[in-house]
Order: structure tokens, then C-alpha cells, then sequence
């Protein structure tokens, strides 16, 4: 086939018809503009509500988790081995809160090569008082420094300073909303009272707001040793061990092997957050559905100007025919139409859906529930745009696939006996 | 009988809408190289419907078609399409040329179908064609803007252009007026006459049957006189 003709053809019937292949082409960059658009949008809203849980959980949590033994002592006994035991009311033992041998488990973590980082961790209840106000909430004993790099905890800091817990001793970071309800300034001395009864003087030196306001009503940080103290705890004594590995998809099986080598508990992210990944998937699934629908009607569009196109230039077509050129040949001409329109409008749909989203990018965005997001989120990926010029082909390509077939149909005879 | 060109063997063909009609009956005759061969018959006598099936467009008939000593009867859609671009230059009543090419291209089109030649020579033998019919001041005009008589001469410039066996007109002179009537008559007579184009003219023209070597009649289907 005569490819550079056949390129020719396409051009001249195309220039004939300049200002409707023209409005065919613009209905391909506007589909191809909000599918962008919407995408990058959806992405980055996506990335926003995921790093909600994302950033602030880690991948693997070992613990040791309150729980009836898994073997009673009358499995134990010989004596029952070949008796099928029934035990009702199991009650969990006293058992500790603090992970077995946590300075091994550390030292493993630490020279394991999967690890990112970890960060030990306390959790103790307490309540939080000051003067005639009592509040239950949960003391964190946390390392800052760890926290900062691993979990972005200063950005969640929104007054004061995130390292201060470390570098000043007896001091806390409380939740916003818990510090206003007990009416503390920064610089004030809060009282923590143990579940033991102990109390516990604190200086506030920040406060905390996560987005999440519940959650808040409830926080307080201090440093591993502060919280030790309080508790009246040896150096030893951690409850938790988060772990950010450096690939998020081996959590769960990181997670089964810790449990077991240390006999304690581990749970990955992907099982603590489910739901997360469902509701992502959920607006992707929205947003694809609905860019693909955009392309569709696009491609009616086409479709409709290409039908007109080949009644108008029926006559074109029949001397062609008569003039030695093969059906194929007039198809290919009326497909490559649709396809530079598909590949000129979904190229300018590219570019323009790059501008609409960093348009987006610059809008403020405020929200007292997300104190780091200033704009709003938009998430750039390759890959949006590789589907975008993809789908605008496709759909272009079915688009003018039958009104090129019906025009590599038509008889020249009838066309010239019809005048 | 190698010197045949086109052979029509037993050709009958039906209409069959609304009912079904024999159009053509039985139409046998054949055309030597560089002969001027004229049809002519009265309106619906099927002498257009008789051209369509030699020139290969229509294939709905019944009977031998030989061009060139090659049945047509079994080629593929692609084929047939070949050897039109090749062996057969077609000139039209009404449809002339393709109004979005300027005159050059249009006379050129065919030939870069054939791609025989490159472009640049194409466009040489189209130039010369032009020249040869005393239109080549015409070839950078837009083909929409040429008076028909222009766009006729412009059209058997296209009909030449791969040097066919054999060059089929339908009504060629038609839809002209007096002037322009003669400078066609002329074109066909120096094509026979110097160039030794063989030709086979669908007219009502009783001029253009004269100055053919030889005419056939048609009346109602069937060849009265060859």
C-alpha cells in the first residue's frame, strides 16, 4: 500500500471539511482533558485520605495482645492427650503488656534489611487533669525523633515543637482539642494521674491534631522515659514496636515471621486498614468509569462527522473507485481521518489536562482536619496520561472502523448511473 | 487473435428491483488494440449498464469478460481495482474530478495508486499529458474552479496518465456545449489517429460515431449492428 497517498488523501478530505474534523477533535480533547483532569484529581485525593492512615501507621505493629492461651494446661497433661477436651469460660491471663525481650526484637529489627525504620512505643491509659477536670486519654510514650522520620509526626504538631518532648524533660504534646477542653496553654503544667492512682506533673509543650478530632480528644506524647517514669516501669518496658519496612507489600508476611521467631504478637497494615484500599479502589473505579464515558461520547462524535464526511463525498469516493483505487484503500483513508483526529484532539487533551490539574494544584485548600494539605491534592502519574492517549485512539479508531467500512462499500456505479 | 483487447462473451444481465428485468442479452463482440469503437442506442437500451460491466465496476452479470486475454469473472475486489488503475482510463459524463486537488494532483492520483513510477516522474508524464491537450497552464488551479469543458480535458489527462489498454467514456461529451464538443472530438481523434489509443466510446453523438473506426447499436438489450 502506498502509505504517503493514502496519507495525502487523508489530509485533503480533512482540510475539506477543516472546521468539522476540527469540533470532532475538540470533543476528543475536552474527554481527554477532564479524564486527566478527574484522575489526577481522584489520585491525589486518594494519596491525601490514604496517607491519613498510611503515614501514621506502621507497617508492622508487634505487640503482645491480651488474650486467652492458646494451650490450657489440660492439653498439656499426658494423661488427656487421647480425650477430645472441652473448656468452657476461658478467661485471658494476667499476662504483661510489654513485648517479651524487647531489646532483642529492637537488635533484630535493626539489622534486618527489610526494615526502613522502627520506632518503640508505649501505651498506657491514663487521665489527664487539671483542677477540677478529669479525662480519660491514652499516654503515648513515643521517640520523637524516630516519629518525625517515620511517621511524620511534626507535621502534626501544629503548635510547638515536635522534638521538644525529647530534648525537655517531664514534658507532653496533647491533642488540640483535649488541651482546650482542659483549658492549657502551652507552658502550662498538666497533671497526669495513673490508673494506679499515681500523679504525675507534666509541662505541655505542643499541640497535637491528626485530622482526625475524635481521636485527639483522647492523645497525649511524652518521651519512652518520661512515660516509664509514670508508670513506674523498668527501662526496659515497651508495649509496641512499629516497623516501616522498605516495601509495604511484604508486611504480612514480615508480620507472620516476627509473631512467630519471638512468639508475640504482629499485625501488618494491610490487615489493621482494609477498608482503606477498598474505598481507594472504590473513586478509582469512579473516576475511570466515568473518563471512559467522557472518551465514548467523544467518539460518537466522530463517528457522526465521518458518516457525514463520506455522504458528502460520495462522488469523491466513487472516482476513486473507478479510478483503480480498492476499497481497502478508501478505508484506510477514512481511518486514518478518525485517527489523527483521535491523536490530535488526545495529544492537546494531554496537554491540557496537565494545565487544568496544575491549575487545581494552586487552589488553596483549608481544612482544619488536614493541616499540612495547603491546595488541593492532585497526584501527577505517567501513567493517567499513557491511558488517556491509549483510550483516545481506541475509541477514535472504533469510531470511524464503520463509517470507513461503509464507505469502502460503496459501489461506484451506483453513485455515477445516480446523476 | 492476440491483437483483442477486450472480449464480451455471452454477457446477459438482470435488474431486479422491483422485478426482475434482462437488461442485457447476450451481448458477444470484442475490441482489437488501437481500435475507436463507438456505442451507441437509445436511452435505457443498456449500452451505459453494458460499459459498467466492462470496465469492471459492476460484477453482478452473467458471461465471460476478457481483458487483455484474462477473465475478469473470478478476480478479487482488490484485483479488479488493480487492473482499472492499470489497463483501463475511465472518462465520465458528469463526474469529473476531485474538487479538494488542484488539476496536477488529480491527473496525478491514479499513477501514484499505481506508484510505478516515483513522484517526481509522475508528476512529469502528468504535466506532459496536460501539455499534450493544451492545458497545462491549468495544473496549479484548484480542480473546483475549471469550467467543464476544462475539467473534461483535465479528466482524459487522468485516463492516460498509466497509459491504459484501453480508454472507456461514458456520455463523455454529454453535458458540453458546442465549443467544447469539438476540442473532445478532436482530443479523440488525435488520440486514435497519432497515439493509437485504443477507445470505446458510450455515446448518443451521431459526430462521434463517425469519426469512430467502428460503431455498435444497441436496442434493448441486445447488439442490433457491430
Amino acid at each position: 500500500m502506498n502509505n504517503r497517498l493514502i496519507f495525502s488523501l487523508s489530509k485533503s478530505l480533512l482540510m475539506a471539511r477543516l472546521r468539522q474534523t476540527m469540533i470532532a477533535a475538540f470533543g476528543v480533547t475536552f474527554s481527554i482533558t477532564m479524564f486527566i483532569t478527574l484522575l489526577s484529581f481522584m489520585g491525589g485525593l486518594n494519596n491525601m485520605l490514604d496517607g491519613l492512615i498510611v503515614n501514621r501507621t506502621p507497617h508492622v505493629r508487634i505487640y503482645n495482645e491480651i488474650k486467652p492461651g492458646e494451650i490450657q494446661p489440660v492439653n498439656l497433661s499426658p494423661e488427656y492427650k487421647r480425650n477430645y477436651n472441652m473448656i468452657r469460660s476461658i478467661k485471658s491471663e494476667s499476662s504483661r503488656q510489654d513485648i517479651y525481650n524487647s531489646a532483642a526484637v529492637i537488635k533484630a529489627l535493626q539489622e534486618d534489611e527489610m526494615v526502613l525504620g522502627l520506632s518503640p512505643k508505649i501505651n498506657a491509659q491514663v487521665f489527664f487533669n487539671d483542677g477540677v477536670v478529669d479525662i480519660t486519654g491514652v499516654l503515648n510514650g513515643i521517640d520523637a525523633a524516630a516519629e518525625m522520620k517515620l511517621f511524620h509526626f511534626n507535621d502534626y504538631v501544629t503548635s510547638g515543637k515536635a522534638i521538644d518532648i525529647n530534648n525537655l524533660a517531664n514534658s507532653i504534646i496533647l491533642g488540640k482539642p483535649l488541651a482546650e477542653k482542659l483549658q492549657a496553654n502551652i507552658g502550662d503544667i498538666i497533671q497526669v494521674i495513673t490508673i494506679k492512682g499515681d500523679r504525675f506533673p507534666l509541662r505541655l509543650v505542643g499541640l497535637y491534631e491528626s485530622g482526625l478530632r475524635d481521636l485527639d480528644k483522647t492523645l497525649g506524647f511524652t518521651n519512652i522515659k518520661t512515660t516509664q517514669k509514670i508508670l513506674g516501669k523498668a527501662n526496659n518496658y515497651i508495649t509496641d514496636i512499629q516497623v516501616k519496612l522498605n516495601d509495604i507489600k511484604m508486611a504480612p508476611l514480615f508480620a507472620k515471621n516476627y509473631s512467630m521467631k519471638f512468639n508475640t504478637d504482629a499485625e501488618d497494615i494491610q490487615t489493621a486498614n482494609s477498608q482503606f484500599e477498598t474505598g481507594s479502589f472504590v473513586r478509582t473505579v469512579i473516576s475511570y468509569t466515568v473518563g471512559i464515558t467522557l472518551l465514548i461520547v467523544a467518539g460518537f462524535g466522530i463517528y457522526n462527522i465521518l458518516n457525514m464526511m463520506i455522504y458528502e463525498k460520495m462522488d469523491t469516493i466513487a472516482i476513486l473507485k473507478a479510478t483503480g483505487f480498492a476499497g481497502r484503500d478508501v478505508k484506510t483513508v477514512f481511518i486514518v481521518i478518525a485517527l489523527s483526529i483521535g491523536i490530535a484532539g488526545g495529544l492537546l487533551g494531554l496537554i491540557l489536562g496537565f494545565g487544568l490539574s496544575s491549575l487545581i494544584d494552586q487552589i488553596p485548600f483549608h481544612t482544619a482536619a488536614l493541616p499540612t494539605i495547603k491546595t488541593y491534592p492532585v497526584q501527577y502519574n505517567i501513567k493517567f496520561y499513557v491511558i488517556g492517549i491509549v483510550f483516545s485512539i481506541i475509541t477514535t479508531y472504533l469510531a470511524g472502523l464503520f463509517p470507513a467500512r461503509k464507505a469502502s462499500k460503496i459501489d461506484p456505479v451506483i453513485i455515477i448511473r445516480g446523476k | 487473435m492476440s491483437n483483442t483487447i477486450l472480449e464480451a462473451r455471452h454477457i446477459n444481465k438482470y435488474f431486479h428491483d422491483p422485478v426482475t428485468v434482462k437488461v442485457l442479452d447476450d451481448i458477444n463482440f470484442s475490441i482489437s488494440k488501437e481500435e475507436f469503437v463507438s456505442v451507441i442506442g437509445k436511452s435505457g437500451c443498456g449500452k451505459s449498464t453494458l460499459l459498467y460491466i466492462l470496465s469492471t465496476m459492476d460484477t453482478d452479470y452473467e458471461g465471460g469478460l476478457l481483458i487483455d486475454g484474462i477473465n475478469m469473472k473470478s478476480k478479487k475486489e482488490k484485483e479488479l481495482a488493480h487492473i482499472r488503475n492499470s489497463k483501463i482510463g475511465f472518462i465520465f459524463q458528469f463526474h469529473y474530478l476531485l474538487n479538494e486537488f488542484s488539476v496536477l494532483r488529480n491527473v496525478m492520483l491514479p499513477g501514484l495508486k499505481l506508484a510505478e513510477y516515483t513522484e517526481k516522474e509522475i508528476e512529469h508524464r502528468a504535466m506532459e499529458k496536460l501539455r499534450m491537450l493544451d492545458i497545462e497552464q491549468l495544473a496549479v488551479k484548484s480542480a473546483s474552479k475549471l469550467s467543464g469543458g476544462e475539467k473534461q480535458r483535465v479528466a482524459i489527462a487522468r485516463a492516460l496518465i498509466n497509459d491504459p489498454e484501453i480508454i472507456m467514456g461514458d456520455e463523455p461529451t454529454g453535458n458540453l456545449d458546442k465549443k467544447n464538443r469539438e476540442i473532445v472530438f478532436n482530443i479523440f481523434k488525435q488520440l486514435s489517429a497519432e497515439f493509437h489509443q485504443t477507445l470505446l466510446i458510450v455515446t448518443h453523438d451521431d459526430e462521434l460515431t463517425r469519426i469512430s473506426n467502428r460503431s455498435i447499436e444497441m436496442e434493448d438489450g441486445k447488439i442490433i449492428r457491430q
